[in-house]
């Protein structure tokens, strides 16, 4: 893998950001609106909840951890829109690029992209809600890592299916995460589920970063076999979808959905 | 750098898109691909660029196959393409697009490449002006300076000077006319322009539903068919 080819294709992204204000307005936007929602709902159960009483920021740290997640996950597929959207797609897939490239390029400047939305929200916190998510101490790195790489595979994911489907598979990209989101348990206990839906809640990474999240708040303590359980999740699905995104390169090849890929 | 094509054919879903094509471009040499819409030029491009995987047959870019990944990315180091169904990004400026694109090749010397192409081809105004607010003969000039960024020893050419007035289109043809003289550049191009084919390629491919139907000089192909000009000689060719 060559560094100036990935910083080329990274630049590519950051140009673009950098070059509109409305843009970096609207990566802001979201993640702090969802923040203000959450921390009043946040309030409002930390005050008449038995089970969230005097545990201030559970579901406003979930809240920030799920974004972070949602935002790494629409970041990958944004990046890859643009090309499609731009009739750039072309261009870039006869300029001398590794799959290997393209795919470490678009994961780094997909947390350039996550950062610059949720960085301000968590800011905000703390002086609206009183809330900092570094209560959540050393594991936060851990718990982010895990998200990280869970809304990375996603995005892989989707991003396969727009190779080898075209822009038709669009919708799902916007979709794909909020299917996920209630197996996910993450603003409740994964007991709240059924418990044949417990078993699939499982196997998903999210279950043990959120549990984990939430036993961190509320009994103080860290268990480290749920983090391990995730990291070792997320590298099960992430290799799968990278193995993923190259059978879609090459079957987009043979179906010849490479050439004027476009709106 | 030289293309060989050998029994080269394209499946998609049981149409055959191209069949049996075998054909060799030499080194420096410029050669038209011409044919009706639909006859299979822009898969064939496709299939020269490794964005179009053959059903059968092979794709020898200086003897290596690209299909074997390797090959594929060092061929593409040194080969560059421009058609007017793909577009550079609109919201990056001039500038911002030849950079991102000299990068992703490794151009050395960066700065004096863009420098040089945007003298030659009239761009230096344009440079921090959006390329998505460009007439379509400068984004088209853009597209031109991008496909050359890497100094290629191949070059494709989809209908290069597709919706250009005549002017900007010439100017464009001579361009590419005096670029690959100077630099001994291999060129493929793909036109229903038949005054661009006749004024630039030594060699002409006629297609028609995905074959090679004839070939030869401009001046073979008009002699063989009775015809007086190129044009002619095409609509004889494919009505036939």
């Amino acid at each position: 893998m060559k560094l100036r080819r990935m910083y080329a294709l990274s630049i590519r992204h950051l140009y673009l950001i950098r070059g509109s204000f409305p843009r970096i307005l609207d990566l802001i936007y979201w993640p702090t609106i969802q923040i203000i929602l959450w921390g009043f709902i946040s309030k409002f159960f930390t005050m008449y909840s038995d089970y969230y009483n005097n545990t201030v920021g559970v579901i406003l740290s979930c809240a920030i951890l799920y974004d972070f997640l949602f935002r790494s996950s629409i970041s990958f597929n944004m990046l890859f829109l643009e090309e499609i959207w731009s009739r750039n797609f072309t261009n870039l897939f006869v300029a001398p690029l590794k799959l290997s490239e393209i795919i470490t390029a678009l994961t780094f400047t997909a947390l350039v992209r996550t950062l610059i939305g949720i960085v301000p929200a968590v800011l905000l916190m703390s002086p609206l809600f009183g809330v900092s998510i570094i209560n959540l101490g050393a594991p936060l790195f851990l718990l982010f890592l895990s998200l990280y790489m869970f809304g990375t595979t996603l995005g892989i994911l989707v991003t396969s299916g727009l190779l080898r489907f075209g822009p038709a598979f669009e919708n799902t990209a916007w979709s794909s995460l909020f299917l996920l989101a209630p197996l996910g348990c993450v603003y409740y206990p994964l007991s709240i589920l059924p418990e044949w839906l417990q078993y699939i809640s499982n196997l998903l990474p999210l279950v043990y970063v959120f549990e984990e999240a939430r036993s961190i708040l509320i009994n103080n303590s860290v268990n480290y076999d749920n983090i391990i359980n995730a990291l070792l999740l997320n590298l099960i699905y992430f290799s799968l979808s990278v193995i993923i995104f190259y059978f879609s390169f090459y079957g987009a090849r043979k179906k010849g959905t490479l050439v004027n890929m476009g709106e | 750098m030289s293309i060989k094509i050998k029994n080269l054919y394209k499946n998609y879903k049981g149409f055959e898109a191209v069949k049996n094509l075998n054909f060799e471009i030499k080194k420096g040499s410029i050669t038209g691909l011409l044919g009706p819409n639909g006859c299979g030029k822009t898969t064939t491009i496709g299939m020269i660029l490794g964005l179009i995987r053959p059903t059968v047959g092979e794709v020898l870019i200086n003897n290596k196959d690209i299909e074997i990944e390797k090959n594929r990315i060092s061929v593409l180091e040194k080969m560059n393409f421009i058609s007017p169904y793909v577009e550079l990004p609109k919201k990056l400026s001039v500038e911002e697009n030849l950079i991102v694109y000299g990068k992703m090749y490794e151009v050395k010397n960066l700065q004096n490449r863009i420098n040089t192409l945007c003298n030659d081809l009239n761009l230096k105004e344009f440079l921090n002006k959006k390329t998505g607010e460009l007439s379509s003969g400068q984004k088209n000039r853009v597209s031109l300076a991008k496909s050359l960024i890497n100094n290629p020893e191949i070059l494709l050419l989809d209908e290069p000077t597709a919706s250009l007035d005549p002017d900007t289109g010439d100017y464009v043809r001579s361009y590419i006319e005096n670029y690959a003289k100077k630099n001994n550049t291999t060129i493929l191009l793909a036109s229903h322009n038949m005054s661009e084919v006749e004024r630039l390629c030594e060699n002409i491919m006629m297609m028609k539903q995905g074959k090679i139907i004839d070939e030869g000089t401009c001046e073979e192909l008009i002699f063989k068919h009775g015809r007086v000009n190129l044009e002619e000689t095409f609509l004889k060719l494919v009505r036939e």
